[in-house]
């Protein structure tokens, strides 16, 4: 469990972002209006703010991404910092560097902030706790253990479309136990007070306790998806899995998949979400994909303004400290 | 500690009659206002509706373009810049509370550039006062005030509008 105080200094600022967990409402629809304003700079002629001019961003990635690299990158350049691509994997710890001796030299090139993408749960608070003061340190996705900027895209997806967050019925369908996503998207829902989540899958890729997060846990896709407000589906994660926990995903399609028939059961307005990559005909299928529903795009979009919002919450509060402890 | 000053509405109407003057000697047609957060959005609302422009009301919320980002960090809740027209080749009327040490202006200009390249850019304020610290003027200011740097004049609002002095400490 990550300590709110790593997190947040005592100003109640964001110094780092690591999880969705303790961090409360307030601050995170604090986020999600920070990031409405930065929604329209994209649809601007310059795509560009001045705000984190001089600044230098570094995605450090231990783990392959194409989505939210680019998007981390995107809103970085669009605050106009510096922005450096670093996939580790590819580079110096398969010359035998350290984690910290990588950390020291990035430290020694004057950054001022770390998205850090890992394999490893945990990894991200790790970097945070053992990097200069000066730095602060975001979670693009730490092993099975959370995905914050994703939930919270997720959260300004949905609250973009359907106005309020309180009140709405949300089932989050698929590979529960693999995903950093859903348990982010679990801790975000339940901290803005939605009405209920459900969680629907195969015994085998339900987590053990997932009951004590407060979700109603629900192994037929019929009937989890009656009459909700929104349906969260989440990629089926291959690589994550060990031993025989599905029979193929042929048969997973047939007893899990979305298809337009079952999207019918939630209500007539429900959206439907995908965190990406798209394994169509494994979890979803191409006509709900690209269907009248689907705000899978809008996702990708909104993104890009959340991690602004991040990025500039959590620099801009350095920038605070400083003054006021010198 | 506040001190009254001159009654708001007569300066109003002296600030568009300025403007509009200007405007024609400048031979600048077909303008549109764009005012600044928060003040300058209440005064170019009622300039707007006593000049008659035609297109919408921009306003700019300049936050992402201050200068001063490194030393007081982020502004929660910022209502977000809506210019409702495309800048690009047009009159632009930039409507501001004070014109103090013109870095609010220079951020604007900034924004506004961003969003393309204007003809022009005509400066409107309610209040010059003295403290400049960049080379720039108001093309129609309706009220000038001397004032010590511990001195802050503030237009409060939306209704009514008055201005008030603050002391500094």
């Amino acid at each position: 469990m990550i300590r709110r105080d790593l997190q947040v200094d005592t100003h109640g600022r964001l110094k780092h972002f690591l999880t969705i967990e303790g961090l409360g409402s307030e601050l995170l629809l604090r986020i999600l209006d920070t990031a409405e304003s930065f929604a329209g700079v994209g649809d601007r002629a310059v795509k560009k703010v001045p705000l984190l001019r001089g600044k230098t961003i570094v995605n450090l990635f231990f783990e392959p991404s194409t989505r939210t690299l680019t998007t981390f990158e995107l809103a970085a350049k669009r605050l106009s910092a510096d922005v450096l691509n670093i996939n580790v994997g590819a580079s110096s710890t398969t010359k035998g560097e350290t984690l910290l001796d990588t950390l020291r030299t990035l430290e020694a090139m004057q950054c001022d902030m770390f998205v850090v993408r890992h394999a490893q749960s945990g990894a991200a608070s790790f970097i945070a706790r053992h990097t200069a003061p000066h730095i602060s340190v975001v979670n693009g996705g730490d092993g099975r253990h959370a995905h914050p900027t994703q939930a919270l895209l997720d959260l300004f997806t949905i609250r973009r479309h359907k106005g309020v967050l309180q009140g709405l019925r949300i089932a989050i369908v698929g590979d529960i136990a693999n995903s950093r996503v859903a348990r982010s998207q679990i801790h975000a829902l339940t901290a803005v007070g939605v009405a209920e989540i459900r969680v629907v899958a195969p015994k085998t890729l339900i987590p053990s306790g997932v009951d004590s997060l407060g979700v109603r846990v629900f192994y037929r896709l019929t009937e989890g998806l009656r009459d909700v407000d929104v349906i969260m589906m989440l990629r089926l994660q291959k690589e994550r899995m060990q031993g025989a926990v599905l029979p193929s995903t042929h048969e997973y399609f047939h007893f899990y998949g979305l298809t337009e028939e079952r999207l019918s059961l939630a209500k007539p307005d429900a959206i439907v979400m995908h965190p990406g990559p798209l394994n169509r005909g494994v979890e979803i299928e191409s006509e709900v994909a690209d269907g009248a529903q689907s705000v899978i795009l809008e996702q990708v979009r909104y993104g890009i303004a959340v991690r602004m919002a991040v990025m500039a919450l959590t620099l801009g509060s350095h920038a605070s400290r400083e003054r006021s402890e010198p | 500690m506040t001190h009254p000053l001159p009654a708001v509405e007569p300066l109003i109407s002296g600030l568009a009659q300025g403007i509009s003057r200007t405007l024609i000697q400048q031979n600048r047609p077909d303008p549109v206002m764009v005012g600044i957060r928060t003040g300058g959005v209440w005064l170019a609302t009622r300039l707007h509706a006593m000049l008659g422009l035609r297109s919408l009301l921009g306003t700019l919320n300049i936050n992402f373009y201050r200068d001063d980002f490194t030393r007081i960090g982020m502004h929660p809740r910022v209502t977000p810049s809506n210019v409702p027209f495309d800048v690009q080749d047009r009159h632009i009327v930039l409507i501001d509370d004070v014109l103090h040490t013109g870095r609010t202006i220079r951020a604007a200009l900034n924004e506004i550039f961003d969003y393309g390249r204007p003809a022009s850019v005509t400066l409107g304020v309610l209040v010059e006062r003295s403290g400049r610290e960049l080379p720039i003027h108001a093309d129609v200011a309706a009220q000038r005030l001397d004032l010590t740097a511990y001195q802050h004049v503030k237009l409060m609002g939306p209704d009514p509008l008055e201005l008030v002095i603050q002391r500094l400490a």
